[in-house]
């Protein structure tokens, strides 16, 4: 059997979303944690951790549609430590994008927080109240967050490169809109 | 004295039951007051860890039950420091002036199978408004158990002004919990 040539467009929507649902929960989550006790804290705090669920159902859906719809391999003529640095990052990102909301819905409550997606949804309480415990997920929370901006920050940049400076279909593959990248 | 005479006074009349007993010593260590709250849709409970009570009830006179309950508003546990910091604050409690909120029974109506309606005042930041109780009440090991709760509507008593006023991130509705546990006095 032949690998696929392209990303399902299943795939590249999901990609997009759980993006989004990074670009959106990511600020929101460094902006609300300074803010004094205020109604709209406590309004952030829920649409972040409403974001977040949404964050790992995506996840969870994009590695289940992974496990049937296998993605194109990379395109050839890459140098061997960039397919090797592409898996990594793409496998970190996938960790990462699963333990991320995880850490903060076990944060929450262990912090005496229950989730109540959108507001609907009453979810189970991870752990008993434990404050230290909380406190500690916080930092993990946190640590994690960072890991992954990081991440981003390659997978983004390298993309780019691709697109930019390779001029090959990488790009192109997650934005299919753009289609070849611009040859000069 | 007084004890004296009760110790004389009470055999004489409470030999029909074994429940024939006037429960007043509330045990404050196995008692509580809680309250859970809704914020953005999510119960939180927090409790108060003082507060005074004083309890007597009669299982086979209900009627002429009295309680005070006296509860220590400082000693609110809100879920979080941040939480505690701002219940104490002017816009919730306010208890720096008003230190402390009060609960007077009125009556009580049995609705069947140790399970009772209650009224009474309840005074806090120095509103008082009418409430209605509903609880139930067990024996174990010679003592009474009491449980319960009562319903408020916070913005009734000024809980939670300024922003805190918009019921659509705090609900208006509280449920404040009690339990507490009853010897008779002897």
């Amino acid at each position: 059997m032949n690998p696929p040539a392209a990303y399902t467009r299943v795939a590249v929507v999901l990609h997009w979303l759980v993006a989004l649902a990074v670009f959106c929960a990511f600020p929101l989550g460094m902006y609300m944690h300074e803010l004094p006790l205020s109604p709209t804290k406590l309004q952030l705090y829920s649409y972040h951790k409403w974001i977040g669920i949404s964050a790992l159902l995506l996840v969870a859906t994009r590695l289940a549609w992974r496990i049937g719809h296998r993605p194109p391999p990379l395109l050839p003529g890459m140098p061997r430590w960039q397919e090797i640095a592409a898996h990594a990052t793409h496998h970190s990102l996938y960790l990462l994008t699963l333990a991320i909301p995880l850490s903060g819905w076990l944060m929450s409550s262990a912090l005496g927080f229950s989730v109540v997606w959108f507001g609907v949804i009453p979810l189970p309480d991870l752990v008993g109240k434990d404050e230290p415990l909380g406190e500690l997920l916080k930092d993990l929370h946190a640590t994690l967050n960072f890991t992954m901006l990081a991440l981003i920050l390659v997978h983004a940049a390298a993309a780019i490169k691709h697109h930019v400076f390779d001029h090959d279909g990488t790009l192109a593959r997650m934005l299919p809109f753009l289609q070849a990248g611009p040859r000069p | 004295m007084k004890r004296l005479l009760l110790a004389l006074l009470i055999p004489a009349h409470g030999v029909g039951t074994a429940v024939a007993a006037e429960f007043n010593a509330v045990q404050l260590d196995k008692s509580g007051v809680s309250f859970v709250s809704k914020q953005m849709g999510v119960p939180i409970e927090g409790q108060f860890k003082k507060f005074a009570a004083q309890i007597s009830f009669d299982p086979n006179k209900p009627e002429s039950a009295k309680a005070q309950i006296d509860i220590e508003l400082a000693s609110i546990e809100a879920g979080s420091r941040e939480a505690n910091d701002e219940a104490k604050g002017k816009e919730w409690f306010n208890i720096r002036e008003f230190p402390s909120a009060r609960f007077v029974l009125g009556g009580i109506k049995s609705i069947g199978s140790g399970r009772y309606q209650a009224t009474g005042k309840m005074t806090i930041k120095g509103k008082t408004r009418e409430v209605v109780a509903a609880f139930s009440t067990k024996l174990d090991g010679g003592k009474l158990l009491i449980d319960g709760a009562i319903p408020i509507l916070r913005l009734q008593y000024g809980i939670g002004d300024g922003a805190w006023v918009e019921t659509g991130t705090v609900a208006d509705e509280v449920q404040v919990r009690f339990r507490f546990t009853l010897a008779s006095n002897k």
